[in-house]
């Protein structure tokens, strides 16, 4: 008899497919906060006081 | 709520793509034309890198909206043929994940369009947010026939957003652009829901032609289309389109309000048409006109903002008729 509360395998593969779209969307969010912060800072990112 | 509830618990397994189907991606579509062509026709330089990032938190808004528009109909989603296959009521995505991504997606959008941008855009994405979701889905859907009209607010902003989103204010040619998409909505989905009333009526959804009857819903047609198409012949008067937009907006208007004439004048909508029992999106005897207007109402919509963009881009001067 079978497991019920084992994962099948298309919820395994659902499961990983959320996880790597998860993954890149948090990837680009990083990536787009960064570029947003350096577009807006422009050239005064060279002018901190040290 | 039980109805929910079995619905969760019989789901399928959830894939990346059924949460992105929560976005509603074709209305995303429409949404990012509309603010692209505000963002373009403001006129004031904008880094590139920026007005992207203010393309995509209109475009990330609109779909938070969808999704939380998803999560709160879905008890009528389940019983109309046109939604019971959404994420959702087909038990592919839990409706609490639908209500998170929603939630989570709108703070996102409105905070980024705020730190990128500027607070006006961002202010009016929040508010374009909470219309559709609040205003719109929990009460003006399932609560008035008028549901629509005042409700087409939340599609009609977008071009004030990335108009806003450019240069930090929204003049009155913004709000012409919101005007043109507002009018635009009563003839539209009326034309649709002329031949999808049924599926309307057994959820319960007061949409015209279940409350008013056909008859009455091609006369308000007919209404909202002459005083339409006028105001999208304003543009061209206000320094905002040129010779191309006159002529597009002229011709279009014409062959717009053709079709409404030829739909005032069909038997569109009629219950007694025994041959009104075809598919959902079939076209019915009595509703190819109804189909007619609905199909070139995209279209016409399409074409004028299009024909904006252009102008902006190549930079072909506006007319000067005052």
């Amino acid at each position: 008899m079978s497991d019920p509360s084992r994962e099948t395998e298309a919820e395994t593969k659902a499961r990983r497919g959320r996880n790597i779209a998860l993954g890149l969307g948090l990837a680009l969010f990083v990536i787009l906060i960064f570029v947003v912060t350096i577009v807006r800072l422009g050239g005064n990112v060279a002018q901190r006081p040290f | 709520m039980a109805m929910s509830q079995a619905l969760d618990t019989s789901r399928a397994p959830s894939r990346w793509q059924d949460f992105l189907q929560l976005l509603k991606p074709r209305v995303m579509s429409l949404v990012v034309f509309t603010g692209l062509t505000g963002l373009v026709c403001a006129g004031q330089p904008v880094n590139p890198i920026l007005g992207a990032v203010a393309i995509l938190c209109i475009a990330v808004g609109a779909g938070a909206s969808g999704a939380l528009n998803m999560w709160y109909d879905r008890d009528i989603d389940a019983k109309m043929r046109r939604t019971r296959g959404r994420p959702v009521p087909a038990g592919r995505v839990q409706s609490a994940d639908a209500l998170a991504m929603g939630v989570v997606l709108s703070l996102f959008s409105v905070m980024l369009m705020g730190m990128a941008l500027n607070w006006l855009a961002a202010g009016l994405l929040a508010f374009t947010i909470l219309f559709y979701a609040v205003i719109y889905t929990v009460w003006l859907k399932r609560w008035t026939a008028q549901n629509i009209v005042i409700g087409g607010l939340a599609g009609a902003l977008p071009p004030v957003i990335g108009w806003a989103a450019a240069t930090g204010s929204a003049p009155l040619n913004a709000w012409l652009l919101c005007l043109i998409i507002f009018m635009w909505t009563p003839p539209h989905f009326w034309a649709l829901s002329l031949y999808t009333s049924e599926d309307y009526a057994k959820a319960g959804i007061p949409m015209m032609p279940v409350v008013a009857g056909a008859a009455s819903t091609r006369r308000q047609i007919l209404i909202y289309s002459l005083l339409f198409v006028p105001i999208c012949i304003v543009p061209a008067f206000t320094s905002l389109g040129g010779a191309a937009y006159l002529t597009v907006a002229g011709i279009g208007g014409l062959v717009f309000l053709l079709l409404a004439w030829r739909l005032f004048r069909s038997h569109a909508g009629e219950s007694s048409d025994p041959r009104n029992d075809a598919g959902l999106y079939d076209v019915r005897a009595g509703a190819k006109d109804a189909r007619n207007l609905f199909a070139f109402s995209i279209l016409y919509l399409t074409l004028l903002f299009a024909t904006l963009l252009v102008e902006h881009v190549v930079g072909l001067p506006a007319l000067e008729l005052f």
